[in-house]
Order: C-alpha cells, then sequence, then structure tokens
C-alpha cells in the first residue's frame, strides 16, 4: 500500500524532470527577457517597450461583433480603457524615430472579473513563426546587418514581414500608424462557436500635427495633438477565412477576408508613463475575458512567461527602490 | 487509545501530497517554458491552486476534530519535536502557497478563471508593488516549501527503517 503511493508521487516527478531535462536546449523565459534587456538594466522598466506614454479614454462599440463574441465589452456602449504608446527597445530613453516598431496596448476592465490587456505592433505579421526562431532573430539583429541578412535568408517563412517592411513608410505620428494583433484568437459566441480572427487599430487621423525630428518627436507630437483633439482609431476585426492557419503569426490573410469595424476607440488624454497607470500594467495579451480566447499559435503562446517574467523583474525594483528610476528620462 | 491515522487523515494526507509536489513542479516548469502547453499547465495551476487552498482548511478542522493515535513506540523526545515542527511547517506553508498565489493575481488584476466554469474577482487597478511581494513570497515559500517537504520525506523514511529494524 504504501510502496503504491510512493511510488505515485515519484512516478510524476521523474516525469517532470525528465521533461525538464529535454528543455535544456530550449529557450527559456528568463533567457529570452535577458536577452531583451541587454547588457544595461534599466532598473524599473520594461525590459522590451520600455520607452513609452499612457493614454486614457474609451471605446465605443457599435454592437456589430456582439453576436460573435459574447465579451461584454462587444455589446453597444462604451468602456473606458487605460493604454500605452511605446517603441521597440529595452531603452527608457531611447530616440523614438530610430524604433523600428511603434506600439499600441489597451487594458480593458469589464468588471473586476473581465478585463482584458492587447499589445499590438506596427507590423501586421511576425518574421518567424515560433519563439526559438525569434530568439535568433533578436541575436542576428544584435549581431548586425550581415547576420540580420543571413538570418533572413534561412528563414523563407519570413516573406510577408519583409514584403511589408518594403513598403513601411513611418510616419511622424503614434496617432497615424496601425496597430496589428498580430496573433489570432477565437472569438466566442453565446452558444459556444469559435472563430479565428485577428484585430487592427485604423488610424482617422492622416497626417502629424508636428514635424519634429529629435529624440521625443513622436511622445511630444501626441501630447500636442491631445491637446487640440480627440485621437480616433477604428478597431478593424478580420475573420479568417478556408485554409487560414491562425497559428502561424508570419503568414499574412488574404486582402478578401471578411472585416467588421466594430467600434472607436477614442483616446482623449496622456499622462507620463513615470505618474500614469499604464507603468504598472503587465499587457500580457493572454489576460483575456469571457468570449475571446487564445489560439495554439507558439509566439502568442511564448509571451505569457516572457511578459511575467520582465514584469516580475520590474516589480522588485520598484518595490525595493521605491519607484525610483521608473521615471521618463 | 488507536494505532493508526483515521481514514479521512491518511487520504487527505496522500491526496494532498501528490497535489502539492505536482503544484510544485508545475511551478517550476511554467515560469520558465516558453512551449504552448504553458499557457494551460498556468491555468491548471491556479485553479487546482484553489483546490488546494480549499483542501487544506477541510484538513485543519478534520485534523483539530480527530483524535491523533499514540505512537506505538517509545519515541525519543528530540525526534517528536522535530517531527511536530515540521508538521505545523508543512501545514503553514500549505495554507500560505495558495494565499501568495491568490494574492499575487488579485493584485496584478488578473482573475483567475477556475477550470473554465467560473471567474474568481481581481483588483481593478493593478497594484505593481503588492504584486511583487507576493510574486516574491510565492517563490521563496515554494523553496522553503521543497525543503521542508525533503526533510519530511526523510524523517518518514528514516522511521519506516529503524521501525523495521527492530
Ligand atoms: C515570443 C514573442 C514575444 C516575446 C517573448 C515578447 C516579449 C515581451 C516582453 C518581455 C515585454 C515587456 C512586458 C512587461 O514588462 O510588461 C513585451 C512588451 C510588449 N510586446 Fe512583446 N513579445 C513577443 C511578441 C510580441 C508580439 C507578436 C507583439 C505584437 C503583436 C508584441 C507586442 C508588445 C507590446 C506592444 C509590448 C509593450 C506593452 C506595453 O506597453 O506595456 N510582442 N514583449
Ligand atoms: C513520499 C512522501 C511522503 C511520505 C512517505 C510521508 C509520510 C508521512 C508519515 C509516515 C506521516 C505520519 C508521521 C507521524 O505520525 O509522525 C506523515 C504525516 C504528515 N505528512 Fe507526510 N509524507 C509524505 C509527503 C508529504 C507531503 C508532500 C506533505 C505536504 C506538503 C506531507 C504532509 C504531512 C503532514 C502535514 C503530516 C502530519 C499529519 C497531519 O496532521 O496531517 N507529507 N507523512
Ligand atoms: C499549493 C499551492 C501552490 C504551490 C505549491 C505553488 C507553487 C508554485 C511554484 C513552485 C511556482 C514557481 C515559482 C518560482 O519559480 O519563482 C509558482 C508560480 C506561480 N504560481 Fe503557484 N503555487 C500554488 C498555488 C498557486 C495559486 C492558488 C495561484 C493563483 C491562483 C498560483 C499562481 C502562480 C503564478 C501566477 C505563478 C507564476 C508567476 C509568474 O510567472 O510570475 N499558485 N507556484
Amino acid at each position: 500500500m504504501k510502496k503504491r503511493l510512493i511510488a505515485m508521487l515519484i512516478v510524476p516527478l521523474t516525469v517532470s524532470l525528465t521533461a525538464l531535462a529535454q528543455k535544456v536546449d530550449k529557450v527559456t523565459a528568463q533567457q529570452f527577457v535577458d536577452l531583451q534587456q541587454g547588457e544595461r538594466v534599466y532598473a524599473g522598466f520594461r525590459r522590451a517597450h520600455a520607452k513609452g506614454i499612457c493614454v486614457t479614454g474609451e471605446f465605443v462599440s457599435n454592437g456589430r461583433l456582439a453576436a460573435f463574441s459574447r465579451a461584454t465589452i462587444f455589446k453597444p456602449g462604451a468602456t473606458p480603457f487605460t493604454g500605452r504608446f511605446s517603441i521597440a527597445g529595452n531603452n527608457p530613453t531611447a530616440p523614438d524615430l530610430k524604433a523600428p516598431v511603434r506600439s499600441l496596448a489597451l487594458s480593458f476592465v469589464s468588471s473586476a472579473s473581465q478585463q482584458w490587456r492587447l499589445a499590438m505592433n506596427t507590423p501586421p505579421v511576425t518574421a518567424v513563426s515560433d519563439p526559438h526562431s525569434f530568439y535568433q532573430q533578436l541575436q542576428a539583429l544584435k549581431a548586425g546587418p550581415e547576420a540580420i541578412t543571413a538570418f533572413f535568408r534561412a528563414h523563407p517563412e519570413s516573406a510577408d514581414f519583409l514584403a511589408w517592411k518594403a513598403r513601411y513608410q513611418p510616419t511622424a505620428s503614434f496617432a497615424t500608424e496601425q496597430y496589428h494583433s498580430i496573433n489570432a484568437f477565437y472569438l466566442v459566441d453565446e452558444s459556444g462557436q469559435r472563430r479565428a480572427v485577428r484585430w487592427s487599430f485604423e488610424p482617422r487621423a492622416n497626417k502629424p500635427v508636428t514635424q519634429a525630428q529629435h529624440k521625443d518627436a513622436l511622445h511630444d507630437e501626441l501630447q500636442q495633438r491631445l491637446a487640440q483633439q480627440t485621437v480616433v482609431f477604428d478597431w478593424v476585426f478580420t475573420f479568417a477565412g478556408a485554409g487560414d492557419d491562425e497559428n502561424n503569426p508570419a503568414k499574412q490573410w488574404p486582402d478578401n477576408r471578411q472585416r467588421v469595424v466594430v467600434g472607436e476607440l477614442e483616446i482623449s488624454a496622456w499622462q507620463p508613463q513615470s505618474s500614469g497607470h499604464c507603468h504598472v500594467i503587465n499587457f500580457d495579451p493572454l489576460v483575456l475575458p469571457d468570449g475571446i480566447e487564445p489560439t495554439r499559435d507558439p509566439i502568442l503562446r511564448a509571451r505569457s512567461a516572457a511578459y511575467a517574467e520582465s514584469y516580475r523583474r520590474r516589480a522588485w525594483e520598484r518595490l525595493t527602490a521605491g519607484g525610483e528610476g521608473a521615471k521618463n528620462d | 487509545m488507536i494505532s493508526r491515522y483515521p481514514y479521512s487523515m491518511r487520504l487527505l494526507h496522500w491526496s494532498m501530497a501528490a497535489l502539492m509536489v505536482s503544484m510544485l513542479c508545475a511551478g517550476l516548469l511554467m515560469v520558465r517554458s516558453l512551449e504552448p502547453w504553458q499557457l494551460t499547465l498556468l491555468n491548471m495551476h491556479k485553479s487546482f491552486g484553489l483546490v488546494a487552498a480549499l483542501l487544506i482548511v477541510v484538513r485543519t478542522v478534520n485534523r483539530l476534530r480527530l483524535k491523533l493515535p499514540t505512537p506505538s513506540e517509545p519515541q525519543n523526545r528530540y525526534q517528536s519535536a522535530v517531527a511536530n515542527t515540521v508538521h505545523r511547517l508543512l501545514y503553514a506553508l500549505m495554507f500560505l502557497m495558495p494565499l501568495t498565489g491568490l494574492l499575487m493575481q488579485y493584485a496584478a488584476a488578473r482573475p483567475v478563471d477556475v477550470f473554465g466554469a467560473f471567474r474568481l474577482p481581481a483588483a481593478e487597478l493593478t497594484d505593481i508593488q503588492q504584486f511583487a511581494v507576493f510574486r516574491e513570497l510565492h517563490g521563496l515559500l515554494a523553496v522553503v516549501f521543497m525543503g521542508i517537504i525533503a526533510l519530511h520525506i526523510a524523517g518518514a523514511c528514516h522511521h519506516y527503517l529503524s521501525a523495521r529494524r527492530r
């Protein structure tokens, strides 16, 4: 009896340890975040997308997605949000216009038990479709132009990303960019039916209010713009068609897929990230409300553990330094 | 006078022992892994963590309610003091692990989805400093827990072997 019970404990332990041992050649969340944070640690800041600005406003739903998702946010009406514009990179004082990627993150709180975090980037697709290749891509980026050319040559799956990169023209404003979910998710309706979608935020504004070139050009432009007007984006969902692989974020879906504009995102105010609430949020895209579910996209699935590791590090730094070093400059 | 632990205590002991060891393994794996099953394991960890929180309450009530067996052989006072301390610590950790886990999720404004059946409420505004406290406690206590469990198992083996030698 006792022996059987002991065996019952030992077996799962051995299985887990074997699984752990097999993992050694795979990149861990810690290794990934180490690579992102680089040599110089900016205590209290995100290990990726460190430079940013908090924004607030509301999402006004037109109700057109309510038939496809039971998430309360899609019923007709307004839901407030806390958001964050940022640029890619580990440096909270990096020059805005040098960053290859710009981002928008949002946090919706429909109720204490229904919350949703979104973190989106300017490219519509990733260059690779699994976190281990993504790690190598980052290594190549750090190693220099030759390494990155070699990387793309070895990764034909990057074709759609490279095509986007070739036609993409960065603008002089956060408010005139498109932000993409990149990863696909499932909408779940009242009857439990699932449909794979991607989404994007498409700008109403089409020209910058300043043409500054300095280090904080994008941040200043947004502040000046918000002093005069609300910044509006259309939230557009794209449904996967037959043959689209929702688990591959590197592959662009054809243009003729069904698109639904579900409402307007109205950004009305900004706060510096040193004092705004967005700085303390982990915009983990796997914090989802009822009515939205994750796909098995390996990039999407890798994000939760990496964001948690980065969040753990900066949370500890905030606690021990009393929030010092969390200033933007 | 009874010579064995009551059935309910043995059942709770072994089911919770399996649960605690699985929770520790799951925790250590999921904070490192970037694989697609990470999210599934994380959700299971939180759901079973809530089960653990409920079970430890049941177990404590049961333990206070029942009579413990009298040792079958004369006990070394020093040994039984160590065993008792270890048992108290195990109880404390079985409370603190799920408690810090739940509080960490609450502070980070992450509603816990329990087996897809219902959700626990979370803070509407994240408190990053509170999160840091509970996150670090959860990790630190897990290490202490593993040490105490090892000590406990070593003690049980020692007890078993020396009883057989007699
Ligand atoms: C394996 C893939 C990825 C990894 C490991 C990764 C890692 C990270 C990490 C560690 C952070 C900092 C989190 C924090 O401390 O709060 C971060 C932030 C961010 N990531 Fe990713 N990321 C990945 C893919 C993506 C993709 C595909 C997108 C876009 C769709 C994206 C968009 C963002 C954005 C917008 C932020 C900043 C969010 C904010 O403002 O707080 N990431 N990422
Ligand atoms: C192979 C693993 C294990 C073995 C062989 C084992 C064996 C035993 C034995 C023989 C006792 C009775 C000790 C006495 O009366 O002096 C006991 C009690 C106890 N064990 Fe374990 N145990 C194991 C794992 C665990 C684990 C993982 C936990 C909890 C995390 C645990 C928690 C306890 C507690 C709290 C008691 C005190 C009795 C009570 O009040 O419930 N044990 N164990
Ligand atoms: C018996 C109960 C529990 C045990 C033994 C346990 C054990 C662990 C361990 C060993 C880790 C890894 C820690 C590290 O490496 O630093 C962990 C992480 C974690 N645990 Fe638990 N846990 C328990 C209950 C819970 C509960 C009830 C929740 C929440 C509802 C929870 C949420 C988490 C989360 C979210 C993490 C990962 C945090 C991160 O990635 O930042 N745990 N747990």
